[in-house]
C-alpha cells in the first residue's frame, strides 16, 4: 500500500486541465473557442481516468487530439500577461523573499529524493521508491505554490489564470514527447530497430575494428536521432552492430563500449526535434519563434562530443 | 524494409512542414499497418503508451501555475536585478556555471535542474541581464540566441552527467541490456568511462559559451552602429 502515488498527482494534473478547458469554453473573445476548449478537456480526461479507459479509447482520444491540432483549433487565449512595468513594481516591492518558492522546487525534488522512498512501515510506504524522483518534483511545485501566493498575497485563481494563459503559449506541443514515446512503442514492436541495424551491419566494412567504433558511434547517433530516445537506441544498435562486431569479433571491453556509446546517443538527442521535451518543449517555453533555435545552439557541441566520442572509443575500447 | 515506411512519413512530414502532432501519429499508423497490425491494435498501442508516459508532461503542467504565479510578481526580472550586481558576470559564465553546478550535482545523483523549473525561470534571465548589464538593451535576436543556449546548457549539463551515477537510468538501462545477454559488467566500470566525455562536452561548453559572449557583443554594437539605439 503507498500513500502518495503518481496516479495522484495525474488526478491533480487533470484537474487543471479541466479548469483551464472550462475557463476557456466561458471566454467568448477566445480566437479558437470550442476546439482548444475540446482540446483541453480531452487532454484532461486521459489525464484523470487514463488508467481506467481501455487502452482503445485512449488511442482515439489520441486521435481526436492529434485532429483538433492539425485542423488548427488548438489557439491560445487573447489574455495578456502583466506588462513589464508592474512585474518591476512587485519586483521591488517583494525583493529577494520571491526566490524562496523557486528554491523550493528543487529543494524539495532532491530532499524527498533522498528521504521519503526510505519510509516505510512494514507493507505501508509512503511513496514507491521507483516513482520518488517526480513524486518529489510535484510535492515541490505545491509546496512552491502554497509559498508563492503566501509570499505575493495572490488570490488562488491568479495561478490558474496565469498558468492557464502559459499552458495555451505551449498548446498542442505540450503532448508532442508523449505522442513520440508512443510512436518509440509502436516502432519497437514493429520491429524496425533490427531492420535499420541489419542495412548498416552489411552496407559498411565493420571487419576494420575502427570502422566498427565509427559505425557504433554514429549508429547509436543516428538512430537516436530517428527515434528521439537514446535508451531505446541502445538495446538495437548495441545488439545488432556492438556486441556482434566490437565485443564478440574485435574483442573490445563491453564497459567502454557501452558508456561511451550511450553519451554517442545524447549526441543524437541533442540534434533531433524527436526528443521534444528536451528540445522543441524548451523553445516554446522560452518563447523563441525558431522551434529549432535549441538544436541549432546544440548542434556544435552535439557533434564536437561525437567526434570526441568515436576517437576516445577507437582509442580505448580494444586497448583495456 | 517495409517496416521503415515510417522514417519516410518522418522525413516528408517534417520537411513539407505538416503538423508535427500529425506527422508523428500518420508515422506510427503507416508503421503498424506495414507490420501487419489492425487500426484498432495500433490505437490500442498509442492509447497504452500515451497512459504509461504521462510522467512526461506531469512536470510540465504542475510547474506551470507557480511559474507563472512568480514570474507575474517579478521572478524575473528580480533575477536580473541580482545578477547585475555581481561584476564578473557575463552570459556565458552564466550559463557555464549552471552547466557545471548541473553536471557535478546530477552525477551525485542530484537532480536540480529542468526547463521550466529551472532555465525559464531563473537561468535564461540571469543570462540575459548579466548581458544587458554589460551591453544595455539587446536585440531581439541576441535575446533569443541567449535563451536557446540556457536550454542548451540545461541539456549538456543534464546529459554529460547522468551517466557517472550508477544508480540512475542510463547505467541501470545498460547493464540490464548485457543481463539479458548472459553478460556481466560492472556498473562501475560503466560510470568511470562517462567521465571522459563529461570533460570534453564541458570544454565544449567553455567554447560556445565564449563564442556566445563575443556574438553579443558584436550584435550589439552592429545595431548601435545602424542606428536607432538597438532597442529592436
Amino acid at each position: 500500500m503507498t500513500l502518495l502515488t503518481l496516479e495522484l498527482f495525474y488526478q491533480l494534473c487533470g484537474a487543471l486541465l479541466a479548469v483551464v478547458a472550462w475557463r476557456i469554453a466561458r471566454d467568448a473573445s477566445h480566437p479558437r473557442r470550442w476546439g482548444s476548449a475540446a482540446f483541453w478537456s480531452l487532454l484532461a480526461v486521459v489525464f484523470l481516468f487514463g488508467r481506467q479507459l481501455p487502452p482503445v479509447v485512449t488511442g482515439y482520444i489520441v486521435l481526436a487530439l492529434v485532429g483538433l491540432a492539425a485542423l488548427k483549433q488548438v489557439e491560445r487565449s487573447r489574455a495578456d500577461g502583466a506588462p513589464r512595468e508592474v512585474r518591476l513594481a512587485e519586483a521591488v516591492r517583494l525583493g529577494n523573499r520571491i526566490f524562496v518558492p523557486a528554491l523550493l522546487i528543487p529543494l524539495t525534488a532532491v530532499m524527498g529524493t533522498l528521504i521519503l522512498g526510505r519510509l516505510r512501515t512494514g507493507s505501508f510506504a509512503l511513496v514507491d521508491p521507483k516513482q520518488v524522483t517526480l513524486v518529489s518534483l510535484s510535492l515541490g511545485a505545491l509546496l512552491a505554490l502554497a509559498w508563492a501566493l503566501r509570499v505575493s498575497g495572490a488570490p488562488l485563481r491568479a495561478p490558474v489564470a496565469e498558468g492557464g494563459r502559459l499552458l495555451q503559449v505551449l498548446g498542442w506541443a505540450l503532448i508532442l514527447p508523449q505522442l513520440l514515446a508512443a510512436l518509440g512503442g509502436v516502432f519497437a514492436q514493429a520491429g524496425v530497430g533490427q531492420v535499420v541495424a541489419e542495412i548498416v551491419g552489411r552496407a559498411l566494412p565493420a571487419q576494420q575494428p575502427f570502422v566498427a567504433v565509427v559505425a557504433y558511434c554514429a549508429g547509436m547517433a543516428l538512430f537516436t536521432m530517428c527515434l528521439g530516445n537514446a535508451f531505446a537506441a541502445f538495446a538495437v544498435i548495441t545488439g545488432g552492430i556492438g556486441l556482434p562486431l566490437i565485443v564478440v569479433q574485435h574483442h573490445g571491453n563491453p564497459a567502454i563500449m557501452a558508456a561511451i556509446g550511450m553519451l554517442s546517443g545524447y549526441c543524437g538527442t541533442l540534434l533531433t526535434p524527436m526528443a521534444a521535451n528536451f528540445n522543441l518543449v524548451p523553445a516554446l517555453l522560452l518563447e523563441l519563434p525558431d522551434r529549432n533555435a535549441v538544436i541549432k545552439a546544440q548542434a556544435p557541441i552535439a557533434l564536437a562530443v561525437l567526434a570526441a566520442n568515436i576517437v576516445l572509443m577507437g582509442a580505448c575500447v580494444y586497448r583495456f | 524494409m517495409i517496416k521503415l515506411v515510417g522514417l519516410l512519413v518522418i522525413a516528408l512530414g517534417f520537411a513539407l512542414r505538416f503538423n508535427t502532432l500529425l506527422v508523428v501519429l500518420a508515422a506510427g499508423i503507416a508503421t503498424g499497418l506495414a507490420a501487419g497490425m489492425s487500426f484498432n491494435e495500433i490505437m490500442t498501442l498509442f492509447g497504452r503508451y500515451f497512459v504509461e508516459t504521462r510522467y512526461m508532461t506531469l512536470p510540465v503542467v504542475l510547474m506551470v501555475p507557480v511559474l507563472a504565479l512568480l514570474e507575474r510578481h517579478g521572478l524575473q526580472e528580480r533575477a536580473e536585478m541580482l545578477i547585475r550586481r555581481a561584476q564578473a558576470a557575463t552570459a556565458g559564465r552564466v550559463l557555464l556555471l549552471y552547466t557545471a553546478v548541473r553536471q557535478v550535482s546530477i552525477s551525485l545523483g542530484v537532480n536540480v535542474g529542468g526547463h521550466p523549473q529551472m532555465v525559464r525561470p531563473l537561468v535564461a534571465p540571469m543570462a540575459e541581464g548579466a548581458a544587458r548589464a554589460r551591453h544595455g538593451e539587446l536585440p531581439a535576436k541576441t535575446v533569443q540566441a541567449i535563451r536557446a543556449h540556457a536550454a542548451a546548457a540545461e541539456n549538456v549539463g543534464n546529459f554529460f552527467g547522468e551517466d557517472i551515477f550508477v544508480a540512475v537510468g542510463a547505467v541501470l538501462l545498460m547493464r540490464g541490456f548485457f543481463e539479458t545477454q548472459k553478460m556481466e559488467v560492472g556498473v562501475w566500470a560503466m560510470a568511470l568511462w562517462g567521465i571522459p566525455t563529461a570533460f570534453v562536452a564541458f570544454a565544449a561548453m567553455i567554447w560556445r559559451a565564449r563564442r556566445l559572449d563575443r556574438r553579443i557583443a558584436a550584435e550589439v554594437a552592429a545595431a548601435k552602429q545602424s542606428g536607432g539605439g538597438g532597442g529592436a
